[in-house]
């Protein structure tokens, strides 16, 4: 898909004045932030397993090389095939030689952010298969000509009448006076829609959540179904993973799949957790004859060992967007691409470069929440500052923002000029707001007066009224 | 010319400052697998077995999933005419080629038609025997294999679930031993499908509906 990451202020804008956009978000904060609280707090042991999982992933990412060897051989041993993807295009390729060898003319599609990632849909369809979103948020979009705004919730950008408006234009054969005014006759027009598509195609497309070594095992966590029917009607099962997916045992994935999705949609466990191995077997009724793994690197593998290693532990739960202020105000399209929220704003800049993607990991109030509520303790601010230091270092911020620092760092340097030069600066600030709580307008602030007001200072700097403090116990404990 | 794969290991052995053939690494990997050691098991996972079976049900009916419990397997056949009747379905169900419930006596209910194997998605109900549930999360394990097409498992609207009360255990590990036991270690089913409720999306405006792409309905009989 088309990066619009470096025009991230200007998305953020556009979002901020979009009224229908700002209603769908309430949606956000409204329900994921309770439902996790809740699913969090009924488990008693919820926190030692989030350290547990963060320590699984941990140990893999150290021994991944070995672990991806291990599962691929199981891979092997139950009849299906393993590919390896360095890039987008690679992964492309390959997927495009699978359809094309397996005569296939439509493919369905379960969710899958990494597919948004090498932007594989475009790519189908020119090369002339008929690709179908099946999670009905993904087709939601998929009608709109849209991407995802959220990884878990992809259409949580779009409201029911506009779901109808392009349901009326995209299914042109059901009668124009059919009523679709309750999500539930959308939802029922959707799944007749999409059963004949499933039953029709060739080729199923899933992601995985997880990948198991010790077994060779590819899991899906849905709650539609989407996924499964997705991978066992057609003759063709390709699954397209990153490679940082690898769980050691089912153990390990018991582990973490007991806070994926508390976290994520505050269930208690999705309706459908799905182990997939190999093809069917030769006594089996029903499922696929091919069963195909795409490991993608697409950049990963040079995360490791870096100040970013952490981020590969992420399990694309969502917590971190559903609990993020800036995400809750601006929506996900204003990111620019596959991955908002916390999570994205780390995330892009290590995929696509710090250079197309710095405004994301400057789009942070640190508020904090996202690492508080992340199932994988995932550092995600001190990430977002890193990546702030690495985009000053390549002198990628723009000019006012390097002479500031530089100019704020002369004074640091120098103790006793920075008493003296903040001591005036907060003297100065006081006079200017006459008496009055807030000044409207100040000197070299304007980027912040411009939509707020800035409180006024004390007349003092905080060193200054911390020193009177310590005087003022000093006496008071001498005259005790 | 150097393959992709190749190419990717390389790249991961660079960054984590390794080369092929240490041991030490290796045995640490081997290790993990060959041991497979369970982790934090949660306390409500940990009851006796008769409390697993009343949180079991306990927990899939707070997802939406209804559920019966009976004192014997032989009165299956009765019991799924009459839960067809009370939902005006008609007196049809698909299932596996398991022997387990075609040795049931089906004759007390003549006009129950049964037809074994996979399904197109032309059945509206499927039927099928879990290997077990784990009570923590109120979730069913059912293994494909002619006994368990994985298709009725999400083509028929409505899903009728037989579960045998003994096999219901309070968490995933227990199962997953059983899985090791019947498999072989290292070897699995096709799927293994973990099933906690009906089909359900939240996909238009956070509203949650049932019947998504899957069954609308799903029952459970307990037996035993």
């Amino acid at each position: 898909m088309e990066i619009r990451s470096e025009t991230f202020k200007q998305n953020a804008r556009v979002a901020l004045d979009d009224a229908q956009l700002q209603r769908a978000l309430g949606n956000v904060e409204k329900g994921f932030i309770e439902k996790r609280r809740k699913a969090a707090s009924k488990l008693d042991e919820f926190d030692d397993l989030r350290n547990r999982a963060r320590d699984i992933k941990d140990h893999v990412l150290e021994h991944l090389d070995l672990y991806l060897e291990a599962y691929e051989d199981r891979v092997t041993a139950s009849g299906g095939k393993v590919h390896w993807a360095l890039d987008a295009a690679s992964a492309r390729d390959i997927i495009t030689d699978i359809c094309h060898t397996a005569n296939a003319r439509s493919v369905t599609k379960g969710k899958t952010m990494i597919s948004e990632e090498i932007a594989l849909n475009d790519h189908l369809e020119r090369e002339g298969f008929e690709v179908v979103e099946t999670d009905l948020g993904e087709y939601i979009i998929q009608l709109r000509k849209e991407h995802p705004s959220h990884i878990i919730a992809p259409a949580v950008h779009v409201n029911k009448d506009q779901v109808e408006a392009d349901f009326r234009a995209h299914h042109t054969h059901l009668d124009p006076a059919r009523d679709l005014t309750e999500p539930e006759t959308l939802l029922a027009e959707a799944r007749a829609i999409l059963r004949d598509k499933f039953l029709a195609a060739d080729v199923g497309i899933t992601g995985a959540n997880f990948l198991v070594a010790e077994t060779g095992t590819s899991i899906i966590v849905t709650n539609e179904g989407n996924g499964d029917l997705t991978q066992i009607l057609p003759r063709v099962h390709i699954v397209l993973a990153s490679i940082e997916k690898i769980v050691p045992t089912l153990e390990d994935t018991s582990q973490i799949l007991r806070v994926l999705a508390r976290s994520a949609t505050g269930q208690e466990m999705s309706v459908y957790t799905t182990f997939s191995t190999g093809p069917k077997r030769p006594d089996d009724p029903d499922g696929p004859d091919e069963y195909h793994v795409i490991l993608l690197d697409n950049g990963r593998s040079g995360m490791l060992g870096s100040e970013f290693q952490d981020m590969l532990r992420c399990i694309r739960c969502g917590a971190c967007m559903n609990h993020c202020p800036v995400y809750h105000s601006v929506g996900g399209h204003a990111y620019g691409w596959v991955y908002p929220g916390p999570m994205g704003a780390v995330l892009t800049p290590s995929l696509i470069g710090v250079d197309k993607a710095g405004h994301l990991p400057n789009a942070s109030t640190f508020c904090g929440r996202c690492e508080e509520v992340c199932p994988m303790h995932i550092p995600l601010p001190k990430m977002m500052r890193h990546w702030r230091e690495r985009e000053f270092e390549r002198h990628l911020s723009p000019a006012t923002v390097r002479f500031g620092l530089g100019g704020w760092a002369f004074f640091a340097k120098r103790p006793a000029l920075y008493h003296v030069a903040t001591r005036w600066a907060m003297r100065s600030l006081k006079w200017l707001a006459r008496g009055k709580g807030t000044l409207t307008s100040a000197p070299l602030a304007g980027g912040w007066t411009k939509h707020r007001n800035l409180p006024a200072p004390a007349g003092k700097t905080f060193q200054q009224l911390w020193a009177e403090r310590q005087r003022q116990s000093g006496k008071d404990g001498a005259a005790a | 010319m150097t393959s992709a794969r190749d190419t990717v290991l390389g790249s991961i052995r660079k960054s984590l400052k390794t080369a092929p053939g240490d041991a030490l690494r290796a045995g640490a990997v081997d290790r993990r697998l060959a041991d497979a050691e369970p982790g934090l098991i949660p306390t409500r996972g940990q009851k006796p077995p008769a409390e697993q079976v009343n949180l079991f049900i306990e927990m899939i009916e707070a997802v939406n999933a209804t559920t019966e419990r009976i004192a014997d397997a032989k009165e299956i056949p009765t019991r799924i005419a009459a839960f067809l009747r009370a939902h005006n379905l008609p007196q049809a169900i698909a299932h596996g080629a398991d022997t387990r419930l075609d040795g049931l006596d089906w004759t007390s209910e003549p006009q129950l038609e049964r037809k074994t194997g996979a399904t197109s998605g032309d059945d509206l109900v499927g039927m099928s025997h879990a290997l077990g549930g784990a009570a923590e999360t109120g979730t069913l394990v059912l293994t494909s294999g002619p006994d368990n097409p994985t298709t009725l498992n999400f083509l028929p609207e409505t899903h009728i679930v037989v579960v045998a009360a003994e096999d219901i255990c309070g968490d995933y590990e227990t199962l997953w031993a059983r899985i090791r036991a019947h498999y072989g270690k290292g070897e699995m089913p096709r799927t293994v499908n973990w099933v906690t409720g009906p089909s359900r999306s939240a996909d238009i405006e956070q509203t949650l509906l049932l019947g998504a792409h899957g069954p609308r309905r799903l029952h459970v009989i307990i037996s035993g």
